[in-house]
């Protein structure tokens, strides 16, 4: 029936006017460029973010590397303990010539005549300083392995380590390089000797600090990380979820809780160094802990992180919709029952979800930290958190002031592991949102 | 005889209509939201300097239509048009055809009062100033000036140009609307229902200068209303379910409609 | 018997009171809860509180009160020879009384006789058991000692008794209290609202400590240098005096710390703000969801890598780069092949800087640019308006309070960063123009002045302090004004 009206009529059409000029040219020419600046704004910005994973990565990947010597260690007795002392003084176990068994070896592994002083010296040099306390450590623990002679896989010195690993570039003079030719030639003998072999460096998970490359590691300084996030999420997660359901279930609204939202909101933003001030001056100064120690830093990080976690879980709390609680309510359970028995366990995901964001963003803070005394040099694991530890972060830091190759390969290292904990993290929330996402 | 002195009026009718040549021209219209389909093979040709109502229950897709006439279906993401539009000669769908330019010929006015938060008169000469149809300060305070005569609101609103058009009242932002769409003086003006949200005294201002504005703009004008139809409109056409169920003079659409759905929906069955 | 000990032991009759509790609640129902106003558990949880709350507040109060009243007594039992030469000798005498009173628990009772008739001399004594002595020790100081070792452990003792006595009292009244009206349950909620209560009260206590604890220690700071020295200063040189010297305190101008932070901020905002903005823009208005669903999540993993990563970004790449690419465009142009930015310089810090914002400011610019109503997007395409005419005349515009106020809490984020600054800037203090030199900034200079081993009463590290309250009050001001703003915009458009 339509058909009939509109097409009984016979189409009746004006010939199209002559257009008015309103500049299509020059206006689509502008809409181009336009889209194009927003373009490239994206572009520039990842390609930062490819340049900055590149220079980690490009930088780091070798730290998990490391060339060791391994050479057949005599463990002379007349070196180690010339008086047979041992047993009525285990302490002379500590301070035996340990170097003295690697030189030994040293010279034999590369034919060095033991009388040039100056050679042999030079060939020591190749071993890290650290064979010390390496077989020191093998004797004491197995006092019975002296007079015997035992294969020891021994850390090469830095600078051999990165020759080894092809970082030093050989073509320069060399006078003006860290490696002498001579060097390089035991480097090669040793290497087809099969004692020079490049391995997965497990030291740089468990090592302490060191002012030595091929002995420092971050396994300190992360267990340091660790007590400090174990300390925010214990305290962080309480405190802020019982904050947010107070100010978003049963505060009333006025002046106090407003200034209560501004305050959180600002605290939020407030710059990370002034919480290290706070951390001196409050838990160190007043209270008088300890510096360095991790309670001190984990402390800081919490009030630190405190808003992020006060924030994102007023959101899920808010989220949870109104006749949720009115079903609750209706069936005669108190306010409080309500909140804990059905607003909470629905808004329980978003809460996770920012204090996995709020951890994540503890784990990498450096600023505050390094106030409260925890820029340290910790050789040991720390044994409780009131002990002086240092942070994975501020390892990195300590590490960035260095100037050698070799630790700028270390730092890299260092940064890719605490990238690695971050994406971990940040992975385990989206997915938690996923996860549990609701519609409402 | 009935049917005769029927197909009589229709023929009067007809050629009455027949002067008036068509402005735009749907041909079998469809769109769709993703897998949705929202309007189904919709023929409606609208005439020049007539106000045309499109009327229906809600959901009926008359609003949908409306969209195509000027492409604002484009700003929806997964909204796929099939069929044909034509303004004048030209079809609007064609590659060739420049969006921008075909809304700066088919203007539209929104069912909620949008003005931007800027002052009146920068309301106003927004239009004119990005086609470029102006140059001097004098053209624009001319534009501005007789625009908003035409939309029947520069008496109110003559001294305080330069106050925010987002502080008058509905019905006068409404008319501020119009008097923004008038100003890039398009050859077509779709109104959205311009005035659901508006209360009585400010609609029969509104109706009043879409009245008045006939005389120089086509117009097409979705209404829940059908008193607003019949009162505002020479032709309507009646939309359910996402088809044309209809399309007549108003006189004869509210008198004696050919389709019984239509004359349900006029008597108040549905809608 | 220590305070963790006790503790422990309030621990234990508080969960003795919760089982207690329960069962007298199931007993008085005589098998039917429902007469019961409270669930059983709760009339254990409302035993255990009475246990353990109010017997835990006297530990506390006891335990930080008694040693101070110790203290002040045996201060005040102190010869009037010491006393009389004023409060400082008198406060070292009790310092010493301490630490002999520490000594003395290690003697066995031969020694502390020998020492009591005076054939031993306290300080050697107590060297060999490990516990050094500043001065002389004198004679009236192991009898002070004595005092003190003797009312610790009388207080200690009493502390323990009391605070028990309290717990098991809590105990009792709670469970005699149980009845089946009884409303534990109401009780119980009480108590967690107060929890609860406590806990948001911890934000304001934050800002307060923050606050507090900074303007004191400020203050110590300008008692011995002027605020006008330090607020109007140009030159900053703090030298840590020479032992002897006083004269030479070294000069606190907070002005060229000032100029380099805002001039690096500046440098990063310059930066960030085009590219931020414009990705906003891209990400809001044009992007395809596909395309807006990888660019977004990329683009904010570079808000989530710490700054000490962007901090050995500048130091190992960016810096070297800017000086040898500033090397051979001399070379080029004048022959001469010397590089005229440094490293470490304005520039490098504030490029780093700005890549690190560059996420803040399109994700906050992203929710503002968002939220502007559709109705106003499509006004202005019905009236045949381009996309980007729309964006630029009136998107934008609709959008500005609120992106003034992302912007603002940007600038606040770069006024505060500190590792970057501190590995990229340098640390040489002037005031000059060249963003291609070195400058340095508030947060370099606290951290310069607090790392390593210190006195903490000397100006050289209580100046930190008074920077950290300039650092904050700066921020505050940017960060409350820009929350005031994006506050009001979003109220507008809800």
């Amino acid at each position: 029936m339509t058909e009939i009206v509109s097409s009984s009529s016979p189409a009746f059409v004006r010939p199209t006017a002559a257009r008015r000029d309103i500049g299509i040219k020059r206006r689509y020419a502008a809409e181009r460029r336009f889209r194009a600046y927003g373009m490239a704004a994206i572009v520039i910005g990842l390609f930062f973010l490819f340049v900055l994973l590149w220079t980690v990565i490009s930088n780091g990947y070798t730290a998990f590397q490391q060339t060791t010597i391994t050479l057949p260690i005599e463990f002379a007795e007349k070196v180690i303990d010339p008086k047979n002392e041992r047993a009525a003084n285990p302490s002379k176990l500590m301070t035996a010539n340990y170097p003295l068994l690697v030189r030994d070896a040293l010279v034999k592994a590369l034919g060095i005549d033991p009388k040039n002083r100056a050679e042999v010296k030079k060939a020591t040099e190749m071993v890290s300083a650290s064979a010390r306390m390496q077989l020191r450590d093998i004797v004491i623990a197995n006092p019975s392995v002296i007079g015997t002679t035992v294969n020891v896989s021994l850390l090469a010195e830095g600078n051999i380590d990165s020759a080894n690993k092809g970082q030093i570039d050989l073509a320069v003079e060399e006078s003006k390089r860290k490696v002498s030719d001579q060097k390089i030639g035991w480097m090669k003998t040793l290497t087809d000797s099969g004692a020079m072999t490049k391995e997965f460096n497990t030291g740089i998970f468990t090592f302490g600090a060191s002012s030595r490359p091929e002995a420092a590691g971050i396994g300190v300084a992360a267990l340091g990380s660790l007590y400090m996030m174990l300390i925010v999420l214990a305290l962080a997660l309480p405190i802020g979820v019982a904050a947010s359901i107070y100010l978003e279930e049963f505060a009333p609204k006025n002046r106090l809780t407003d200034l209560i939202e501004v305050n959180i909101n600002n605290l939020a933003a407030v710059p990370s160094i002034v919480y290290g001030l706070l951390g001196l001056s409050i838990f160190i100064n007043f209270a008088g802990m300890p510096r360095s120690a991790a309670l001190v830093g984990g402390l800081v990080l919490t009030l630190m992180t405190l808003p992020t976690i006060i924030i994102a879980t007023r959101a899920a709390l808010k989220a949870v919709p109104p006749s949720i609680r009115s079903a609750a309510l209706g069936l005669g359970a108190s306010k409080m029952q309500t909140i804990f028995h059905h607003v909470l366990p629905l808004a329980m995901p978003g809460v996770l979800t920012g204090t996995i964001i709020g951890l994540a963003h503890a784990l990498g803070e450096t600023a505050p930290l390094l106030l409260i005394g925890m820029v340290a040099f910790v050789v040991d694991y720390p044994g409780s958190p009131m002990e002086p530890s240092t942070a994975l972060p501020v390892q990195i830091y300590m590490w960035a002031n260095e100037a050698e190759r070799a630790f700028v390969e270390r730092t890299s290292g260092a940064i890719i592991i605490l990238l690695i904990f971050l994406v971990v993290m940040n992975l385990g929330a989206i997915l938690l949102r996923r996860r549990f996402e609701r519609r409402w | 005889m009935n049917m005769m002195s029927e197909a009589a009026v229709e023929k009067a009718l007809d050629q009455k209509m027949n002067a008036v040549p068509f402005k735009m021209i749907g041909k079998d219209v469809s769109v769709y939201y993703g897998e949705k389909r929202a309007l189904f093979d919709v023929n409606l040709n609208v005439r020049e300097n007539t106000v045309t109502a499109l009327i229906g229950p809600s959901g009926c897709g008359k609003s949908t239509f409306l969209r195509t006439l000027n492409r604002m279906n484009d700003t929806i993401d997964n909204c796929r048009v099939m069929g044909k539009i034509t303004l004048d000669e030209d079809d609007i769908y064609d590659p060739s055809i420049d969006v921008v330019e075909l809304r700066a010929r088919v203007g539209m006015v929104f069912q909620k009062p949008n003005p931007f938060p800027k002052s009146i008169y920068e309301n106003v000469s927004y239009g004119p100033k990005i086609h470029g149809l102006a140059r001097s300060k004098a053209d624009f305070d001319q534009i501005v000036e007789q625009s908003l005569q035409k939309a029947g609101l520069w008496n109110e609103v003559k001294d305080r140009l330069h106050e925010p058009g987002t502080g008058l009242s509905g019905g006068q932002q409404q008319r501020l609307c119009i008097a923004r769409a008038v100003a890039v003086s398009p050859e077509v003006i779709l109104m959205d229902e311009p005035c659901s949200a508006l209360d009585p005294i400010a609609t029969a201002k509104v109706e009043e200068l879409i009245h008045e504005l006939r005389t120089n703009f086509t117009i097409v004008i979705v209404t829940h209303s059908m008193q607003q139809a019949a009162r505002v409109s020479q032709r309507t056409a009646m939309f359910h379910l996402g088809n044309l169920v209809e399309e007549n003079d108003t006189d004869k659409m509210f008198t004696n409609p050919d389709d019984q759905r239509t004359q349900d929906y006029i008597m108040g069955r549905f809608g | 018997m220590n305070t963790s000990l006790i503790l422990l032991l309030i621990l234990i009759v508080g969960f003795a009171a919760y089982l207690a509790g329960r069962s007298r609640a199931i007993a008085t129902s005589n098998g039917k809860l429902s007469v019961l106003h409270s669930l059983p558990g709760y009339h254990g949880t409302y035993a255990a509180i009475c246990a353990i709350i109010p017997a835990t507040i006297v530990l506390a109060v006891w335990a930080i009160a008694a040693p101070a009243y110790i203290d002040s007594a045996v201060r005040n039992a102190l010869p009037q020879t010491v006393l009389s030469q004023g409060a400082a000798t008198s406060e070292l005498a009790l310092g010493q009384v301490k630490s002999v009173a520490n000594g003395l628990n290690l003697l066995d009772d031969a020694e502390l006789a020998a020492l009591n008739n005076g054939s031993a001399n306290l300080r050697d004594v107590l060297a060999a058991k490990g516990v050094p002595l500043a001065g002389e020790g004198e004679a009236y100081m192991v009898k002070s000692a004595a005092q003190f070792n003797q009312m610790t452990a009388t207080s200690r003792v009493l502390m323990a008794v009391v605070v028990l006595l309290i717990s098991a009292a809590g105990a009792v009244f709670a469970l005699r209290g149980i009845s089946a009206p009884f409303r534990a349950r109401n009780q119980v909620e009480r108590v967690m609202l107060w929890t609860l209560m406590l806990a948001s009260s911890i934000a304001i206590l934050t800002t307060i400590g923050i606050v507090g604890s900074m303007l004191s220690e400020a203050i110590r700071f300008f008692n011995s240098v002027s605020p006008a020295s330090f607020f109007f200063g140009t030159v900053w040189d703090p030298r840590f005096a020479a032992a002897g010297s006083e004269a030479t305190q070294g000069q606190f101008g907070l002005l060229p710390l000032l100029a380099g932070t805002l001039y690096i901020a500046f440098v990063a905002m310059l930066f960030a703000v085009p590219i931020g903005l414009f990705a906003a823009i891209y990400m809001s208005e044009y992007a395809r969801p596909g395309v807006r669903s990888i660019a977004k999540p990329l683009l904010e993993i570079l808000a989530g890598i710490p700054t000490i990563v962007y901090g050995f970004f500048a130091l190992v790449t960016v810096g070297p780069f800017l000086r040898d690419i500033s090397a051979q465009l001399n070379g080029l142009v004048t022959g001469n092949y010397v590089s005229f930015i440094q490293a470490q310089s304005v520039l490098t810090a504030g490029i780093v800087m700005g890549i690190m914002l560059i996420p803040f400011v399109s994700s906050l610019s992203d929710d503002i640019i968002t939220q502007v109503p559709r109705a106003l997007r499509d006004g202005s395409l019905g009236l045949g308006a381009t996309r980007s005419e729309t964006i630029k005349k009136v998107v934008l515009p609709a959008a500005l309070p609120g992106i003034v106020g992302a912007l603002l809490l940007t600038a606040s984020r770069a006024v505060g960063e500190t590792m970057i600054v501190v590995l990229a800037a340098g640390v040489a203090a002037r005031m000059q123009l060249n963003p291609f030199e070195a400058m340095t900034t508030v947060t370099v200079k606290i951290v310069n002045q607090l790392t390593g081993d210190l006195e903490f009463n000397s100006p050289q590290t209580l100046v930190a302090f008074a920077l950290g309250i300039t650092l904050f009050c700066i921020t505050l001001c940017l960060n409350i004004y820009a929350l005031y703003i994006v506050r009001k915009y979003r109220e507008q458009y809800e």
